[in-house]
């Protein structure tokens, strides 16, 4: 494990941002063990693996919910510890958890500038008075530019369709992310139709040249979107897969173990 | 099973947009059939700017208690030691205008050579008490991470009890006339009753910060979802522990104008104000789950209880109906606020 000397960046084409030997235990429970990962410029990475078999854990510790036992994160050549996910996100690094973390009483704009809100200029922006307009002409701007369709950007969110929903949380992570977005289970709670919305809104993501970690369950699914596909399974990396070689059926084999043979791509 | 869920929700989406609309407007229906009902039954007794003052002035304290309640709801809390806070607010209070005004024998007699500086003294202590009191919640609240039906029925209390122990469990005397001739019972501009104009400035400043600013934007968002709250960077604890103390602060508020309405601090008189500002909220169209409500909606919330009140006196109805119809009213609101909260969850 060595350093990145310079820090101004990565070398081209290298790691934007790089997990090594994480390390991560809950009481008895090993959910990461000694597991490399990677996100390479405007690629979009899967990570797969059964349920238990470590996604979430290491999406966290990447985000900064919780620290690793050991192992380090290089982040644009230089060592980070996040303390939060918010420490990630003032760093450029965007997540849409698996549990939807929006505010259903509140509108589209409301929620897409959480924590960010625009205030007005000089004395009524100084008493805390918010640039409702400015952050609706911007919300409508950034819906328009992914194609998300939502049927107001007033209405509290708690009136929208799941799909509407996921594509307000998917459109707030892009806003703000300018360097990785992290998406955990986007489209396990979505109907086919809404789904494909997810998978477009990623795609669209990518052709604005940042990297997306998409994980899933749904091979169909990684095989459409993803440009590499990394396997955990009890907590350890088991393959990783280029999608144009491999089939569907040797990732589900990597998933269960009936595949021993490591890093096949 | 993603999917037929998803085409119901598509297909219930036009129809619910229009429901959460429904207790606000449901609530102004009320206090208009209310008002025009007493107008037509009572005619001038009830129907004239006079009467109309006394019921806001009837309210005022009221009024003040459930908008703090109101933010504090919005956050998904509840704060059950308003009253308790108002009444110790109003004993410290009063007890420093009368200690502060005169010496004991001259207050006996009431005279205040000093009220100059012991009624605006007395006036600073009683808010400061509020403040601190709304302070202790928010810090049990946050630091303890008491729930806060808990943290706030222990607070009830507390705060009580002590208001009692210093006024030894009667109202406090001798303060000095002034606070109620100047203060308490003074038209401003000649028609506008003080206690109405500091429930009117309230009330303005309370919609502006709720509705167009980031704290009040923050209040909704913690009760909304405090983890996604969190998970952006808003500091919830330290933003809760502004709600409470801003709802220690108006029942010290309103302590103060009990004080001066009254020329007393009245020990006895406010142990069901906690709830009846929690149920003004409520009726108003704010949801105890959280992430909803309106001042505006509080306002109203807060006048139906009080024109019932009024319209029953002048009617002659024996003062027990007027609980009865709170009680209805307050049960419709809470039924509508379910409906509209299960209908949106079925999602």
């Amino acid at each position: 494990m060595h350093e990145n000397g310079s820090r101004g960046g990565p070398e081209r084409d290298g790691p934007l941002l790089s997990a090594r030997g994480i390390d991560k235990s809950f009481g008895a429970v090993q959910a990461l063990k000694g597991v490399d990962f990677e996100v390479r410029p405007g690629e979009v990475v899967a990570l797969i693996g059964d349920n238990g078999a470590g996604k979430s854990t290491l999406i966290n510790v990447i985000t900064g919910v919780f620290p690793p036992d050991s192992g380090e994160i290089v982040f644009e050549g230089e060592r980070v510890e996040f303390a939060s996910p918010h420490d990630a996100r003032e760093r450029g690094i965007e997540a849409v958890y698996q549990d939807l973390a929006v505010a259903p009483q509140l509108d589209a704009v409301a929620n897409i500038f959480l924590g960010r809100e625009r205030r007005m200029g000089r004395i009524l922006g100084r008493l805390g008075f918010l640039d409702q307009q400015r952050m609706r002409r911007e919300t409508e701007e950034q819906l328009e530019e992914l194609h998300v369709r939502i049927p107001d950007p007033a209405k509290p969110l708690s009136t929208f369709s799941g799909g509407q929903r996921q594509g307000v949380a998917v459109a707030r992570a892009v806003m703000w992310a300018s360097k990785v977005v992290i998406m955990d289970e986007p489209t396990a709670a979505l109907g086919v139709a809404q789904a494909g919305m997810v998978l477009n809104l990623v795609r669209r993501v990518r052709q604005t040249g940042i990297p997306v970690v998409f994980i899933s369950h749904n091979m169909p699914q990684v095989f459409d979107v993803a440009d590499r596909v990394v396997v955990l399974r009890l907590g350890e990396v088991v393959a990783e897969l280029d999608p144009e070689k491999a089939s569907t059926d040797e990732a589900v084999a990597a998933m269960t173990g009936s595949l021993r043979e490591e890093g096949s791509a | 099973m993603a999917d037929t869920k998803t085409r119901q929700e598509e297909s219930g989406a036009g129809r619910r947009r229009t429901i959460p609309g429904l207790s606000s407007a449901f609530i102004f229906v009320i206090l208009a059939g209310l008002v025009i009902a007493f107008s037509i039954v009572e005619g001038t007794a009830f129907l004239s700017a006079e009467n109309f003052v006394t019921i806001a002035e009837d309210a005022s304290e009221l009024l003040l208690l459930a908008v703090g309640v109101t933010f504090v709801i919005i956050t998904a809390g509840i704060d059950l030691s308003v009253g308790s806070i108002l009444v110790l607010s109003s004993v410290i209070a009063a007890q420093t205008m009368v200690a502060l005004s005169g010496t004991p024998e001259q207050v006996r007699n009431y005279q205040f050579p000093n009220q100059e500086v012991g009624i605006p003294v007395g006036i600073a202590a009683g808010l400061l008490v509020g403040l601190a009191c709304g302070f202790i919640n928010g810090l049990l609240v946050t630091k303890l991470k008491l729930t806060p039906f808990i943290a706030t029925l222990g607070t009830l209390g507390i705060f009580l009890g002590t208001a009692q122990i210093l006024s030894g469990g009667t109202n406090v005397p001798y303060v000095p006339t002034a606070v109620q001739s100047e203060i308490g019972t003074r038209d401003l501009l000649g028609f506008l009753p003080v206690p109405i104009a500091i429930g009117l400035v309230v009330v303005i400043v309370a919609i502006l910060a709720l509705h167009l600013t980031q704290f009040g934007r923050y209040t909704y968002a913690i009760g909304s979802n405090a983890e996604a709250a969190r998970r952006v960077g808003i500091n919830v604890d330290r933003h809760l522990l502004k709600v409470y103390t801003l709802s220690g602060f108006l029942a010290g508020l309103a302590g103060i104008i009990d004080v001066a309405r009254f020329n007393t601090a009245s020990v006895g008189a406010h142990t069901l104000d906690n709830l009846a500002a929690i149920s003004a909220a409520v009726i108003g169209g704010t949801s105890l789950f959280g992430g909803i409500g309106t001042i505006v909606g509080t306002l109203v919330g807060t006048f139906i209880p009080a024109v019932l009140r009024n319209g029953f006196i002048i009617a002659g109805v024996q003062a027990f109906w007027q609980e009865v119809a709170i009680g209805i009213v307050l049960l419709l609101a809470v039924f509508i606020d379910q409906r509209r909260r299960s209908a949106e969850e079925r999602m």
